[in-house]
């Protein structure tokens, strides 16, 4: 196994009060394996991942318990200069906002060497030379040229192609995407998906992708893990988990979607209410006070992560209950 | 709609053309181009339906939006609102058109004002129109709160206290105070969670319903769109490529263009898109101040052909409601 993660536990402590980001989350990945997260704003989905690399800003965050074992070492017990040599060498990052995580006053070229002389003690024409390269790997038109040029010369979908250029520069064993598509229009977003798969399958390096787009997720991924109020809540291979989905948030979701290829004139399925507030979570479930299959025990006791099946794991004290065959959506 | 009889068409938008200059110069500011942001945009609205504006970012789908209720000053065209061509209103007679024509904004943190309490939010237009005494100022708040599935004692607090699902149902309520028949509703869902974007559409569904209002929906989320609307019209940069009935649009793309950006939408079911061929557009969309000569879209066309460089392509009706902007598409022998 590449990344193991056990345990974690990341909490943020505010004037407003404590939030409980990260409560508990364990997951794994293997090399060449696509791991997808999903979940609403603030469920924790980010902060889960950012931790294995400890990129959360201490204060107010700290990483309270929990081990993330890669590659046979634990990444929580690394200190400041050991854990720079993992980033942006053996794990990468790729980010929602690619105008606001490119440097604005450094060119596309100096920005991609950077991690070069840092982690390879490349310089000079090889590391210009293998710029270049990665840059032509991306598919950007006449890369040599663009090498020279600043981000704001760079169109939306370009930028993000320059970030996989810059994050893939070090063949990265396991590669985060925290939602790299969410600010680029569909055409755009189609080729960035595509380009990181082809990627994937040249370097066999494995593959987080944070999203909240479940259109996405199906497109990409092996496995999906959902998240709610900082729990993990549901996890399970791609297929297993939209065709036979257990856990009532997870029916929810897929049910409140619209579809391209569903009978038109079916009204919505809408979970009531939103998420909880992270810094007075509700005792119990945190989707009990949503949830429309509600007993008495869900407002006492946070339901165990339990397998349904060997690689299928839900959160609920109902998942028995939940129907099999896929979300039921209500005609109107 | 149903039935047999011709629906009442309530907005009529023709030739629609909105020009932002671009000037150079400190200080005589030269006029040397413009962004052509709406190029020569027609359409129908007909009351009670939806009709969908979908498009990718910069292709012009809010200008037309925004054009349309006179919030830009349109460069040429004429539209007509319930037969009266409203851009030969004086301010004060558009400001009386406009009680019947509101906006549903995209950002529900940027378009409520945080010094106000809901109610007072709420109550502005009404006041401004003096269509209630402020006497059953609070009555009517409580009304249109309840409308929206907010509860009436909100009314007292201030927008921060609200969740994004809640401010946006706050926008709702104040864009039915003035009890519009026709409502533009701007990517309403786009800053919203998946969850909370189910909520919403429904009630923008529900409203429709119970008030028989008329919606513009402009979106870039194809999906939702589908869900929501009646007819689609799909613009990229400035024009409208493809116009026609929702099932339609999504059976039987015709445009290259609507056919890409329908198959770059990812359907939410594993099994499917195994199995599914996509068209990957390359490149990007043009600077719409120097859109390129012939069809807007050859630069990116997988199929474009030589005269698609020299002509620009009208919008034709190729086959009974169906419309389409391309030079390789022929009309239908039934059209």
């Amino acid at each position: 196994m590449l990344l193991e993660v056990e345990n974690l536990v990341t909490r943020f402590y505010t004037s407003e009060g404590v939030v409980h980001a990260v409560n508990g989350v364990s997951y794994n990945i293997d090399h060449g394996e696509t791991l997808a997260i999903v979940g609403e704003s603030g469920c924790g989905k980010s902060v889960s991942v950012r931790s294995i690399m400890r990129l959360i800003p201490q204060p107010p965050g700290k990483i309270e318990s929990g081990r993330v074992m890669f590659k046979g070492r634990d990444l929580l017990g690394l200190n400041d200069e050991q854990i720079r040599k993992v980033r942006g060498n053996e794990i990468a990052m790729i980010f929602q906002d690619p105008m606001t995580s490119l440097n604005p006053v450094l060119t596309i070229e100096r920005q991609i060497t950077e991690a070069l002389e840092q982690h390879w003690k490349m310089s000079g024409a090889a590391a210009t030379q293998r710029a270049a390269e990665l840059l032509e790997m991306v598919s950007i038109p006449n890369a040599r040229a663009r090498l020279k040029d600043y981000p704001y010369q760079f169109s939306g979908g370009m930028r993000q192609r320059a970030m996989v250029a810059m994050a893939l520069a070090c063949e990265p064993d396991l590669l985060i995407a925290d939602e790299p598509t969410t600010a680029l229009d569909v055409t755009i977003q189609s080729q960035i998906v595509n380009l990181v798969r082809r990627l994937q399958q040249q370097t066999n390096m494995a593959i987080i992708w944070i999203t909240h787009d479940l259109g996405v997720v199906a497109r990409l991924a092996q496995r999906v893990m959902v998240m709610y109020a900082g729990y993990v809540i549901e996890a399970a291979p791609v297929k297993e988990l939209y065709g036979n989905p257990r856990h009532p948030y997870t029916l929810g979701l897929l049910g409140s979607l619209p579809r391209l290829d569903a009978p038109p004139n079916t009204r919505l399925f809408s979970i009531p209410g939103q998420p909880p507030d992270q810094v007075a979570l509700p005792e119990g479930c945190p989707f009990a006070p949503r949830c429309h299959m509600v007993i008495e025990r869900c407002l006492h006791e946070m339901p165990p992560e339990e397998p349904v099946s060997e690689h299928h794991h839900v959160a609920c004290w109902r998942k028995d209950d939940v129907g099999n065959g896929g979300p039921r959506v209500r005609q109107s | 709609m149903s039935g047999n009889h011709k629906p009442k068409v309530l907005l009529s938008v023709q030739n629609l053309k909105k020009y932002f200059p671009i000037r150079q110069g400190m200080v005589i500011r030269r006029h040397v181009g413009d962004v052509k942001a709406v190029d020569d945009v027609s359409f129908d609205i007909y009351e009670g339906e939806t009709l969908g504006l979908v498009g990718e970012s910069g292709c012009g789908k809010t200008t037309v939006g925004r054009t349309l209720l006179r919030l830009y000053e349109p460069t040429g065209g004429k539209v007509f609102f319930d037969g009266q061509d409203i851009t030969r209103l004086s301010p004060s007679e558009m400001r009386a058109a406009r009680r019947k024509m509101q906006m549903i904004f995209q950002d529900p943190y940027a378009s409520l004002n945080p010094r106000m309490t809901v109610g007072n939010i709420i109550s502005e237009p009404m006041l401004y129109h003096r269509i209630v005494s402020r006497a059953d100022r609070d009555e009517r708040v409580r009304e249109l709160l309840e409308m929206v599935g907010l509860r009436a004692y909100f009314a007292k607090r201030y927008p921060h206290e609200f969740s994004g699902g809640q401010r946006q149902r706050i926008g709702i309520a104040r864009s039915l105070a003035l009890e519009p028949s026709f409502i533009v509703c701007d990517e309403p869902i786009s800053a919203l969670d998946v969850s909370i974007q189910a909520q919403i559409v429904n009630l923008l569904e529900e409203l429709q319903d119970t008030l028989g209002l008329t919606y513009l929906f402009i979106a870039h989320d194809l999906s939702m769109v589908r869900h929501i609307s009646d007819r689609i019209a799909v613009m990229y940069l400035g024009k409208i490529v493809e116009l026609t009935d929702r099932n339609e649009l999504y059976d039987n793309p015709l445009h290259p263009y609507t056919k890409a950006l329908l198959s770059a939408v990812p359907i939410p079911d594993p099994v499917i898109e195994e199995q599914r061929e996509i068209i990957e557009l390359e490149g990007d969309v043009p600077s719409p101040s120097n859109p390129p000569k012939g069809c807007n879209f050859n630069t990116r066309c997988p199929l474009a052909q030589p005269h698609c460089f020299e002509a620009e392509p009208p919008l034709v009706e190729v086959s009974p409601g169906h419309h389409v902007a391309c030079h390789l598409v022929e009309p239908t022998e039934t059209a």
